[in-house]
């Protein structure tokens, strides 16, 4: 205990000592060191005695350090927690890829446990001959990977009427970003014999939801995938084991779970989840249907209201998230005074196609208080909106596609806080 | 192999008058049997193509919807807590808080059709069988006032059925009413005066409590250790009384042998028992907190609770209104205690 004590306290001398020099002189910080760190000069367990042997853990766990990034859910959001949605801990992850474990689930009636025997995937309607596919015969079709975000068109969809949920999890933690692998929709039609007369498939899951959307042809031919693996490993059963859709930059209710059967159709189906939810209700009372794609968007994921800055002024890495469902991200600007200037960010590698890209702003914190904002754009010269540009077209009733620019309250404590401004 | 043949040459007849060409085939799967289909194409579509004949009116319906439907959705279909409502909102889609509701909102007759027979009952989906459906479907319409309770909707007058909203919806406009405004080169430097905060989330104080994460926190002890109340002798004409008052908790709360938890806990025995400590009922944070400071479900507290459930504990899941007559709150608690636990 006295040890963790002193080691606090000469992280506290380190910091008011460099606020005493100033900023310029932090750089070379192993001068201000006032008493040798204990971590350093008194022999540690772990440097003495074994760690774990192999096979202590047979599938690996996160550290235990790392309790804390853990998906959470908002419980007043839904009646329970069988049809329902919790969010993915953005605000704790970098990189672009997001870890199945803490990845977003979204179920209409629970996560459902269906075996690679017991699968099978059905397609009817328009083809030549209705075919039944097991999991074994989606494993012989030619295989792709591809990185794709997928992202619930609820997405940040509590903050229409205002700032309300204190955390870029609950802002805007509906979504992950996988490397799926997967046969391509259009290999499984042709097999059938799709009638190219036939204009949308209908595609359903094997749950008891059985969710179902109708997705154009077009779309169904050009990138969607049956997908088995994520991240290199089988689907997690809360994402679908053993097979579910890909739909990319489609919002994310399209992306079937437990995939069961696709039907080619003349016409959509027009299913409870493409008119009385995922449409969109604007000021006058017209909805919009059939928005499926996410436009571009972007947040900063720290620092952010569950993410504060901790260490004081000085070197400051300001990082977040953009994508866009209709292309790649270009350009991220942020602004730390509330969309009075902004600068743009550096992206960690050029943005892919429908995947989330990561951007850093690095600065030198002067430790005064921040607006802090991003802005997405992406490769259609779309620039992500404000709150007001998009209430001004739709109002405040349309619950889905809220792609807003995002705003933290940085205080000069490193606190941060979700806020609406002018 | 003949007929793997039969469906190369095919696709290249169809290629020659449409088009797109069908790559190789790799002679996957099997071809699905008739009853495969049968069994798991259930789709109706805006057409109507796939509703199965049969016919259901709202009285038949209203029955039905009182046993599979109204713990969730409420009797008159209005919607428990945040389960959805069905009936309702008239009118209200450009207001400030539209109530969106089959009646007022839905497009399509069909689409209730297809997801209460693919998708409801909710925990035992796919058990209605089609005649249910089509009361059900009545029973919905009825109780936004579209229909009277005695016509008998059936495949041959459903698609003639047209909802309030059919055209209320437009296909994604975004490109034309959004693209073309926000794009282009954004501003970078001086872009406004000055700015200001109108708004913050920690105002509004509703995100979830961080501090512990949900692994760490310890489950509610199910049984708090109450001693026994020395048994009263219960009044078996109040009981009776208190029998008819129970019906309006119904919709919500089951007792008896095979009662099972709904949106509202299981109330066997509650009656001198501790708070909030029901087997595998989700409690709200209200409930959670006055039941480890101790409360113990005493008549004069459930008396109080029942007069007004909001006011006595502000956070509680339990959305009835109250009970406002004395003789009803004693009658129903009486009526309680013939459960045990």
């Amino acid at each position: 205990m006295s040890k963790i004590e002193t080691s606090k306290q000469s992280r506290r001398a380190f910091l008011s000592g460099a606020a005493a020099v100033g900023a310029g002189a932090m750089a070379s910080g192993e001068a201000l060191a006032q008493t040798a760190d204990p971590l350093i000069t008194q022999p540690q367990e772990w440097a003495q005695g074994f760690g774990d042997g192999v096979d202590a853990t047979s599938y690996g766990l996160p550290s235990q350090y790392e309790g804390d990034v853990i998906r959470r859910n908002v419980e007043w959001l839904t009646a329970d927690q069988i049809s329902s949605i919790n969010f993915t801990p953005i605000h704790a992850l970098d990189g672009t890829i997001t870890p199945q474990g803490c990845a977003f689930e979204r179920h209409h009636s629970g996560a459902i446990d269906l075996s690679k025997s017991d699968y099978r995937l059905m397609i009817n309607g328009l083809v030549d001959t209705p075919l039944v596919f097991t999991y074994d015969d989606l494993e012989r079709f030619p295989r792709e990977n591809h990185v794709y975000f997928c992202e619930c068109a609820a997405n940040t969809g509590m903050e229409w009427a205002g700032a309300q949920l204190n955390g870029a999890q609950f802002t805007h933690g509906m979504i992950h970003n996988m490397e799926y692998t997967g046969v391509p929709l259009r290999l499984l039609l042709e097999e059938a014999g799709y009638d190219t007369a036939g204009k949308w498939v209908f595609v359903e899951g094997a749950d008891a939801s059985s969710n179902g959307r109708s997705i154009p042809m077009d779309k169904a031919l050009d990138d969607v995938l049956v997908a088995f693996k994520a991240n290199g490993e089988a689907l997690r059963k809360e994402h679908g084991y053993p097979v579910r859709l890909v739909v990319p930059g489609w919002e994310g209710n399209m992306w079937i779970k437990w995939i069961r059967r696709i039907e080619v159709t003349n016409f959509p189906v027009e299913s409870r989840e493409e008119t009385s939810k995922y449409t969109d209700t604007l000021e006058n009372g017209v909805s919009r249907k059939w928005t499926w794609a996410m436009d571009a968007k972007s947040v900063v994921t720290s620092p952010s209201p569950q993410a504060p800055i901790k260490h004081g002024k000085g070197p400051l890495v300001i990082t977040g998230l953009a994508w866009s469902g209709n292309g790649a991200i270009k350009r991220v600007d942020v602004s730390k005074d509330g969309g009075k200037t902004w600068e743009t960010a550096r992206l960690a590698k050029p943005g892919e196609k429908m995947a989330l890209t990561r951007f850093y702003l690095d600065i030198d914190w002067d430790g005064s208080e921040m607006l802090l904002q991003s802005r997405a754009i992406d490769e259609t010269g779309y620039v992500q909106p404000t709150k007001t540009q998009l209430r001004d077209v739709r109002g405040l009733n349309s619950i889905y596609h809220n792609n807003c620019i995002q705003t933290w309250w940085v205080r000069e404590s490193g606190e941060a806080e979700n806020v609406e401004v002018s | 192999m003949s007929k793997y043949l039969k469906s190369i040459t095919l696709a290249f007849a169809v290629f020659a008058i449409t088009g797109p060409a069908f790559a190789e085939k790799f002679g996957l799967g099997r071809p699905a049997l008739l009853a495969e289909v049968a069994a798991w194409d259930w789709d109706i579509n805006a057409l109507g193509e796939g509703l199965p004949s049969g016919s259901g009116d709202a009285l038949v319906g209203e029955e039905i919807f009182a046993e599979k439907c109204a713990a969730c959705h409420g009797d008159f279909a209005e919607g428990i807590d945040n389960w959805p409502k069905l009936a309702g909102g008239a009118d209200t889609l450009d207001h400030e808080n539209p109530l969106k509701t089959v009646g007022s909102y839905w497009p399509h007759l069909t689409t209730a059709y297809d997801y209460i027979k693919r998708s409801m009952p909710y925990g035992n989906a796919g058990s209605l069988t089609d005649d249910e459906v089509y009361a059900i479907v009545a029973y919905i319409l009825y109780s936004n006032n579209l229909i009277d309770d005695d016509f008998l909707l059936s495949d041959d007058n459903f698609m003639e059925f047209e909802m309030p909203n059919k055209a209320g919806f437009v296909v994604d406009d975004r490109a034309e009413a959004e693209y073309v405004i926000w794009s282009g080169a954004p501003c970078m430097e001086y872009c406004k005066d000055s700015v200001e905060i109108t708004m913050r989330a920690l105002v509004l104080d509703v995100t979830p409590d961080l501090d512990v994460a949900p692994e760490a926190v310890t489950p509610v002890s199910v049984v708090a250790e109450v001693p026994e109340p020395e048994a009263a002798a219960i009044d078996l004409e109040l009981a009776a009384a208190g029998e008819k008052v129970f019906k309006k908790c119904k919709s919500c709360h089951q007792v008896g042998e095979r009662a099972k938890n709904k949106s509202g806990p299981i109330l066997n025995g509650v009656v001198h028992h501790a708070a909030g400590s029901v087997d595998g009922f989700k409690y709200s944070k209200a409930m959670k907190a006055v039941a480890e400071g101790g409360l113990i479900w005493t008549e004069y507290e459930l008396a109080a609770f029942l007069t007004k459930p909001k006011a006595y504990l502000k956070g509680t899941k339990m959305s009835f209104t109250g009970l406002r007559n004395e003789a009803d709150k004693l009658a129903v608690i009486e009526y309680l205690k013939t459960f045990a636990n």
